[in-house]
């Protein structure tokens, strides 16, 4: 394999040590988050808006931007989802000019992860791993296992035990060996680090944790060359470990810094989190410097429930020092944001897609984000896993005979104008 | 029989190669301090002038100390304290 010379090694965000490109998740003199960090000088000249354009429409078409050594071997047809403008949305939230980025429909298992898993796993092979896994509170388990098949890999997938069903069936269909464990997401993942430790396995979220976060820049690239090679003004995002928001803002850094998109960042960025487990909203609301973990998470948005999140604090500092805002909401909000999401544009997003969308109202109401000015809310997940959570809030469907004046008989939905047979 | 500290992979080398340390003490700090002066080559990994760092994580028998009584906590013979960084997960 060559070395790709524009990816320089792995930097300590605490310290700025470097490090050699392996499956190395910490630096061993403080036990600071691992970075990727590029050549920006050499990676210039080789990429323009046209050549990205030119390429077919997934999150590869920005390869120099990713890091890997290759090219790559799992999940090339991941990401391209549609940036969708949501004009009845915007109406219902009293907003000018609203998009959607919609995530739901990412290939192939319908949440943003399959971004972040096809950059970990085709590292993974790089370094010649042949067993993969990863701590999750499920979407990551789809994908993982999804994808780990498509490439032949195998994948050992823990999860927290209360877990909803579709997404540990959803999971243990691609053959990969599930683990339900007693215990809150932030066990499950302190589990893994362990065993990341002792069997050197590679989990996408422990030890290929910095190739993997990179993944989600791609969200950001999408949203940029969507709108026309340009910034919106606000982005409100999910938070559940605290990295996509930050990719999301490196990708917007990245774009200005190569003369791709002729301005500065100045997007405002707001993180979305349920009140059941809020703690890098906390942390911004309440001016802390670092969050305090929530030691058992209370909430329907199960994607979202990480009480101690690895980059919480880098979350909180890119929030205040950018000039967005983070809230949390219920749960009764988030099944109502569901359905307003579902009924003014058509998507069924999960129930972190909810609090994203309940988030955004609370803070447009609140006046932090402006009514006028162009907002992106960001749907990472499929609505169709967690179904049970909108259940109760809908209405049952009538049931009747196969026969017409039973139709008839249902007001209100037979219409007042006879039609010609 | 002692309390047992748990060392990261990387950080072994300043543990004298060993994966698990035996300690004495009645308390996660007391414990800790007996673990660096034993291997003092620790300390500047694990502390950051006296205050333990915050990408480091202490664990009694696989409970977060934060939600114990932090450095205070008790500790008796034969647990585990393990030391894991908290750059996981998301």
């Amino acid at each position: 394999m060559p070395s790709n010379d524009a990816v320089l090694g792995l930097k300590c965000r605490v310290c700025g040590k470097m490090y050699p490109k392996a499956a190395n998740f910490f630096c061993p003199d403080d036990s600071g988050p691992l970075e990727v960090a590029y050549d920006y000088d050499k990676i210039k000249p080789t990429v323009s808006r046209a050549k990205f354009q030119a390429r077919p429409r997934n999150m590869w078409r920005y390869k120099e931007l990713l890091p890997l050594d290759g090219e790559p071997t799992v999940g090339p047809q991941v990401g391209g989802t549609p940036l969708v403008r949501a004009d009845r949305l915007a109406d219902a939230l009293g907003v000018e000019r609203l998009w959607i980025k919609n995530d739901a429909v990412n290939f192939p298992t319908l949440s943003f992860k399959d971004r972040v898993v096809s950059v970990a796993l085709s590292k993974a092979r790089e370094l010649g791993m042949k067993m993969v896994g990863c701590a999750s509170t499920g979407n990551l388990a789809n994908s993982v296992a999804a994808l780990g098949a498509s490439a032949g890999l195998d994948t050992v997938i823990l999860v927290p035990a209360d877990l909803e069903k579709t997404k540990i069936y959803g999971t243990a269909v691609y053959g990969a060996k599930v683990v339900k464990v007693s215990g809150t997401y932030d066990q499950v993942n302190r589990l893994c680090t362990q065993i990341v430790m002792k069997y050197g396995w590679g989990f996408v979220n422990v030890n290929l944790r910095p190739f993997y976060a990179e993944g989600s820049k791609t969200v950001g690239f999408e949203i940029a060359e969507d709108l026309g090679w340009r910034f919106p003004q606000h982005v409100v995002c999910p938070m559940a470990g605290g990295a996509l928001i930050g990719k999301i803002h490196k990708a917007f850094t990245e774009l200005s810094r190569l003369g791709l998109v002729d301005q500065e960042v100045t997007t405002k960025m707001y993180g979305a989190q349920a009140t059941g487990c809020n703690p890098i909203a906390d942390c911004v609301k309440s001016n802390r410097e670092r969050h305090k973990p929530i030691k058992t998470p209370n909430t329907i948005c199960k994607s979202l429930a990480i009480g101690d999140p690895a980059d919480g604090y880098f979350a909180a500092q890119l929030i205040k020092n950018s000039g967005g805002w983070a809230e949390d909401v219920t749960d009764a909000e988030i099944v109502e944001a569901m359905q307003l999401l579902a009924k003014t544009e058509g998507i069924f997003g999960e129930t972190a897609g909810g609090t994203t969308v309940a988030v955004a109202k609370k803070l447009i109401e609140q006046g932090r984000i402006p009514r006028n000015e162009e907002i992106v809310i960001c749907v990472t997940g499929n609505g169709l896993k967690t179904q049970d959570c909108v259940f109760e809030a809908l209405d049952e469907p009538a049931t009747i005979k196969p026969a017409l004046a039973d139709f008839d008989a249902l007001a209100g939905l037979a219409a007042a104008e006879p039609a010609l047979v | 029989m002692a309390i047992k500290v748990q060392i990261p992979t990387p950080m072994r080398d300043q543990a004298g190669g060993k994966a698990e340390v035996d300690v004495t003490g009645s308390t996660v700090k007391a414990a800790l301090d007996d673990l660096l002066r034993q291997h003092p080559g620790l300390t500047a990994k694990l502390f950051d002038n006296g205050k333990l760092r915050p990408y480091i994580n202490v664990f009694l028998n696989d409970e977060d100390i934060r939600y114990l009584d932090e450095m205070d906590t008790k500790v008796t013979d034969g647990v585990i304290l393990a030391l894991i960084p908290a750059v996981a997960g998301g």
